[in-house]
């Protein structure tokens, strides 16, 4: 199966941190939507207003470290970020954006290969980024395949069910 | 094949004959700790499931302890989903009644639930503390929670070993949380993702088992995904007075691969402070000495054990606590709070002018007790100072080792503990 996300890019910096993503005051709150509508805000408090169903986050080093609350995952499924790439992923961070099945992709890029609002096409299994407004072609190393499974059965709990019901 | 301790104890949880760093795996589970998360986002996805049973009910610590007792509407209706859970699948270990037990991770080892070679998880980032027992642990997230409570399994990449190596021992009033920020300043909160940290030596183990959970439970700060102490006979003594059923020792062989080794000698740790906004903007305390302070904070699952308080009223005897300063303490657990009252250290705290809570998470995440307002100043004990961790975003947290918090606190601005230590 190809898997193609296509999205437009926003640009986080480095080590932009789980309580960055989903500040604490907000951890108990139960309706997700209610959530999300504080995602980053203290460090870039108009996230919500500018993203669109659609975007694709690029970041820097050492994206999501700190906490091991998912919600810092969800928060962004719950927004339409269809795909993350970053210079580094914390582990926690990593493992969470798998198994709820958005693909992270680790990539050393510099700022000349994206822009906010650059469109992107990204063809998972050949490890390649595609960006139509900048008409150039980058590749990273994919997933490896263990990984792949699950984002292609759409998280790790859709894979479970499967196991379980076998 | 020679194996390092991470290795070893994944190879030890699985059914393969062999295995390499890098290898994706799957691992059968010992224990698997759950709090708050439980009634977050855990239930939410564990229902999609749509099982009627766990794997195992007597595998799992459930805990109340970030917003204990609950200060707002929103947490208790947390708490409430997440008991109604524990009830519906008959957890055995089922803590979410009882408000006076303390931080998870105090309260796990001090029931005797961690033990030498164990696999543990917790849907807590700070959960490689338990590796201050010799045993694997890490943090997860509440879908890998789920895929533990449908199938007792979960999936690992080996990671590389980091070999650190101490010798020597820390100078008085220089604390194991000291050589922790030192690490930390010198790899960075990148320096060690994915890694299993190892450390041995003598210094390793001239730590008391109080210092180690200390040292592990931070080294998640540098990214690491396990931080394991060598056993020796003050683990011992622990698992004697605590534990109960086998477990056997875990060392490395001695010609086990590690990715790098590094070391220290713990003499020559100073005091050391993580300024604003990261827990690796690490210099050493004379550099931030006379940074004027609102509030002092010595609580969390870092560093707030009886050892911790005991120095701290050591400091504190005989002095009073600065007049526009705050001192919060919260013992990271309720056994730690009755032996503080015990040991007379309660009225040495208040009497200088601190209070004293009930064991929560409480400030550390800004939950209650002591959330900081616009622009507030707070050295604390605990393990993260980003952004807003602990209130409004504007205030700031300086971490650092229970000694400088207690110092800083008689002195009214950051200052060396050791100009209040007559030890």
């Amino acid at each position: 199966m190809v898997k193609k996300i296509q999205g437009f890019v926003y640009i986080l910096g480095d080590d932009i941190n789980t309580d960055d993503i989903v500040p604490s005051h907000t951890l108990t709150l139960r309706d997700p939507d209610e959530m999300a509508k504080y995602t980053l805000e203290f460090i870039d408090p108009n996230f919500v207003q500018n993203i669109d169903k659609g975007n694709i986050i690029v970041a820097g080093e050492n994206f999501g470290t700190g906490s091991s609350r998912e919600e810092a995952v969800f928060v962004f499924k719950t927004l339409g970020i269809k795909s993350i790439i970053a210079k580094s992923f914390a582990r926690i961070y990593f493992r969470n954006l798998i198994n709820l099945g958005i693909p992270s992709i680790e990539l050393d890029w510099d700022e000349n290969e994206f822009t906010k609002g650059d469109k992107l096409e990204i063809i998972l299994n050949e490890g390649i980024i595609l960006n139509m407004t900048k008409n150039t072609k980058i590749s990273f190393k994919r997933l490896p395949e263990f990984l792949m499974k699950i984002i292609e059965d759409g998280g790790i709990l859709n894979q479970i069910r499967k196991k379980l019901s076998k | 094949m020679s194996y390092t301790v991470a290795e070893k104890i994944l190879l030890n949880h699985s059914n393969l004959k062999e295995l390499s760093p890098g290898d994706f795996i799957e691992c059968f589970i010992d224990l698997i700790m759950v709090h708050e998360q439980l009634g977050g986002r855990i239930h939410k996805e564990y229902e999609k499931l749509e099982l009627d049973y766990v794997w195992d009910p007597n595998k799992i610590f459930f805990i109340l302890d970030h917003w204990i007792p609950a200060p707002t509407i929103s947490a208790a209706q947390m708490h409430q989903d997440a008991r109604k859970f524990a009830e519906k699948y008959k957890f055995i270990h089922n803590y979410g009644y009882n408000l006076n037990k303390g931080i998870c991770h105090q309260v796990l080892p001090e029931m005797g639930f961690a033990k030498p070679g164990m696999l543990i998880l917790g849907s807590d980032s700070h959960s490689t503390i338990y590796g201050a027992f010799n045993c694997l642990s890490t943090g997860i997230g509440a879908t890998d929670v789920s895929v533990v409570f449908s199938t007792g399994t979960l999936w690992f990449k080996v990671p590389e070993s980091i070999k650190i190596n101490l010798k020597g021992k820390l100078n008085p009033a220089v604390m194991s949380k000291d050589f922790i920020l030192k690490i930390l300043g010198d790899v960075t909160t990148k320096g060690a993702i994915y890694k299993a940290l190892e450390f041995q030596g003598e210094g390793a183990v001239s730590f008391s088992i109080d210092g180690r959970m200390t040292v592990s439970n931070m080294s998640v700060e540098a990214g690491a995904k396990f931080a394991i102490f060598p056993p020796d006979e003050k683990l011992d003594k622990w698992l004697n007075l605590r534990a109960t059923g086998p477990y056997n020792y875990i060392t490395p062989d001695t010609d086990a691969k590690y990715e790098k080794s590094m070391e220290y000698d713990l003499s020559e740790v100073t005091p050391m402070v993580a300024k604003p906004n990261s827990p690796s903007n690490v210099v050493s305390v004379e550099r931030v000495e006379g940074v004027k302070i609102d509030q002092a904070f010595l609580g969390s699952c870092t560093n707030a054990r009886i050892e911790d308080l005991r120095i701290a009223a050591e400091i504190l005897k005989g002095h009073k606590v600065f007049p526009e300063v705050r001192l919060i303490i919260t013992p990271a657990s309720t056994e730690i709070y009755k032996q503080a009252i015990k040991e007379g250290l309660v009225e040495i705290f208040i009497n200088a002018g601190g209070v004293f809570t009930n064991s929560t998470c409480g400030a550390c995440i800004g939950g209650h007790f002591g959330v900081l307002g616009d622009e507030e100043v707070c050295i604390s004990s605990t393990n993260r100072n980003f952004k807003g961790r602990m209130g409004a975003p504007t205030s700031q947290v300086y971490l650092a080792s229970p000694a400088t918090v207690i110092a800083s606190a008689i002195k009214g601005e950051i200052i060396d503990p050791r100009t209040y230590y007559n030890g």
